[in-house]
């Protein structure tokens, strides 16, 4: 009796300490994040300016954001009740556009890691350079992106022009000496000369931000998990293929890829999850806010301008939400499908 | 290892593969490094040279190294133009409180998570993991409404417990001796810049997964000596777990240290302004002077560099435990 009784005592005494232990972090838990997500639901089916009081709107946001052409409009398929639009492209496509630079980057990230994978020197050093522009992203490497892609001064620019007047001096050449036996070439083509304004044009404003994000991605983060599970996949499986004569190209779609696919399943989840989401500092750095003409306007930027330029709370809320359901349904895809399409060695 | 010493010595013949290997990676590592080496260019010349084409210069290498070069006043200009000074001192306070918060506070969860019984701990840490997943633009509208009306309770209770009307943290001017110092609370004050970010589930998820994989002998041998829970926690997990907390450090110290959009909409002031946020309010007044903005953005970089070089084998090991943060 007297020893169950101190049991009791202790256990109470352990569960006090518990408590006391992750007190600090549930509070800020329940401040920071538990409460806001329910207060935002409250808030989506608000309308609030902040600065009148605010009003029971019931589905009115959500039903807003069903018909709001700005973020539905795309190329592939019209909407009925969407008529009048003046941007090129909604806020959603855009996302979905941005988004190209995922799986372009998964395969330069896996190509790199393969490459750095092999045992030779001074592999460490070229993986610390492929690592830099990951370590320092920020606003610094989108000043800096700003400064290359320089309609006037920058260097692409000056690159690309460079190449063709030196690619079309080349062919006058061979013009020329087609020209004394004869042969007629038509001139070199005056729009070979390709020097975009970049991020102040809307067809090359979002191939900037994907070239951008390539270079920002493909040797970081993912390129250390690609190195990571390349380095677990037993050498023996490489060497039976060898011996059974697979050659390199076999050996990495029958070996490699299949024993990284975990890794690429992650890190493809983790992109799109992130890829949703994202887009805003670019936007509200680089294009002037998420021009030129709405063509880089995330879903990310236009909850942002809602919210904090219009003050629409309850709308920002409601889009927000809107996110969080694509995020949800993903998260969910990600634990039912690894254990289906993954192979795990 | 013989046998490749031996090969070695032996001069084994260069293959056409390697050779092609390294050209390859040195091509695409200067492609990588480039942009770098041109913002440094950009950011010690003369901002006149910065338009000028190698023709007008006589010559290329003219062109490339201005007689300019090293022009390091462009970083006194942009400091001059601006309180950069300011901004990095915010930044570093911002970022080193955010990461000793977030530390301390993961710690102690995760340590109650991995090692402490209580009723409905495991259902709160799927919380915990549940809410990994929210987009942070979900939970940031109620938490800036909340911060921003949050001077206003404030001195509501005040005026109603002191009967008179009370705007001690609603009016905007708090200063120290001609130094701007933020209000305590609400919108330009450094708890909102810092509060928000000292919590982290990310943070109390990796942990937990680390002090999970530490031996149960040294806290059983303690209890046995007497040990108290917080002794445990202080004098046991901590040491033990130090790979584990520098890796979680140096993550949230970028992160804080490049973090935008919260301190975009809670700073107007720009003393309280952190780094990015100045430099981007400082591109929205000189946006054609090139030279001044890569001597800002060579200023946002460098304690990212440094910071890395400090922490690069927990960073790239972290990066293998955790996968990324979202």
């Amino acid at each position: 009796m007297k020893k169950t009784k101190l049991a009791t005592t202790w256990r109470r005494r352990a569960a006090l300490a518990g408590y006391l232990f992750i007190l600090p972090n549930v509070l800020g838990f329940l401040i920071f994040t538990s409460l806001p997500v329910l207060a935002s639901l409250v808030l989506s089916f608000h309308k609030w300016d902040l600065l009148t009081p605010y009003r029971w709107v019931g589905l009115e946001n959500f039903r807003n954001l069903l018909v709001d052409a700005d973020f539905w409009k795309n190329p592939f398929f019209s909407i009925p009740w969407i008529t009048d639009c003046p941007l090129e492209h909604g806020y959603l496509f855009n996302t979905l556009a941005l988004m190209l630079a995922i799986p372009i980057g998964i395969l330069l990230s896996l190509f790199l890691a393969v490459m750095l994978n092999q045992k030779l020197r001074g592999m460490v050093l070229y993986r610390t350079f492929f690592f830099l522009p990951s370590i320092t992203a920020g606003i610094g490497t989108m000043l800096l992106w700003m400064w290359l892609l320089n309609s006037d001064y920058g260097i692409i620019n000056m690159v690309l022009g460079n190449a063709y007047d030196c690619l079309s001096w080349m062919y006058d050449g061979v013009r020329n000496v087609t020209g004394w036996f004869g042969g007629e070439l038509s001139a070199w083509p005056k729009w070979y000369d390709v020097r975009p304004a970049w991020l102040q044009e809307e067809a090359w404003a979002k191939p900037a931000l994907i070239m951008m994000g390539l270079w920002g991605s493909m040797g970081g983060m993912n390129m250390i998990l690609y190195l990571a599970a390349l380095q677990s996949v037993p050498p023996a499986l490489y060497e039976a293929a060898k011996i059974d004569g697979a050659g390199a190209w076999q050996r990495f779609w029958k070996i490699t890829w299949p024993m990284v696919s975990p890794t690429t399943f992650f890190i493809f989840i983790m992109s799109i999850i992130g890829g949703f989401q994202g887009g805003f500092q670019q936007a509200h750095i680089m294009t002037d806010g998420g021009g030129p003409a709405g063509s880089t306007t995330t879903i990310g930027f236009y909850i942002y301008q809602n919210a904090y330029m219009w003050f629409k709370m309850g709308y920002a809320a409601s889009i927000a939400w809107f996110l969080f359901l694509i995020v949800f349904a993903l998260t969910m895809f990600n634990w039912r499908a690894s254990k289906r399409f993954v192979h795990y060695g | 290892m013989d046998e490749l010493t031996t090969l070695s010595r032996q001069r084994a013949p260069i293959r056409l593969t390697t050779v092609l290997t390294y050209v390859f990676l040195t091509a695409l590592a200067v492609t990588m490094v480039f942009p770098f080496v041109w913002m440094l260019r950009t950011a010690f010349i003369d901002p006149r040279d910065v338009s000028v084409s190698p023709e007008k210069v006589g010559g290329f290498l003219r062109w490339l190294v201005p007689a300019s070069f090293p022009h390091t006043k462009n970083f006194a200009d942009a400091v001059e133009a601006v309180p950069f000074g300011r901004a990095y001192i915010n930044s570093i306070i911002v970022s080193s409180l955010v990461t000793f918060g977030q530390v301390f506070t993961s710690s102690l969860a995760a340590f109650a998570f991995a090692r402490l019984k209580f009723p409905g701990r495991d259902k709160l840490f799927l919380a915990y993991l549940a809410t990994m997943m929210i987009p942070g633009s979900v939970t940031m509208i109620p938490v800036f409404i909340f911060t921003s009306q949050l001077p206003l309770w404030f001195d509501g209770a005040l005026s109603w417990l002191s009967g008179s009307s009370v705007t001690l943290f609603s009016h905007s001017y708090y200063m120290f001796q001609n130094t701007y110092m933020g209000r305590p609370v609400g919108l330009d004050s450094y708890f909102t810049l810092i509060v928000p970010g000292m919590f982290s589930a990310y943070g109390t998820f990796l942990l937990r997964q680390f002090f999970m994989s530490i031996e149960k002998d040294y806290e059983e041998a303690a209890r046995i000596d007497g040990a108290s829970t917080w002794g445990i926690y202080w004098r046991i997990m901590l040491p033990l777990s130090r790979p584990a907390l520098a890796t979680l450090a140096i993550f949230t110290f970028m992160g804080s240290w490049r973090a935008y959009m919260w301190p975009l909409i809670v700073t107007y002031h720009e003393d309280i302004m952190t780094l990015p946020i100045l430099i981007r309010s400082f591109q929205g007044q000189y946006r054609t002077e090139w030279t001044l903005l890569m001597a800002a953005s060579i200023m946002h970089i460098i304690p990212l560099l440094i910071a890395f070089i400090i922490g690069q084998k927990y960073f790239i090991r972290g990066v293998r435990i955790g996968g990324i943060k979202g």
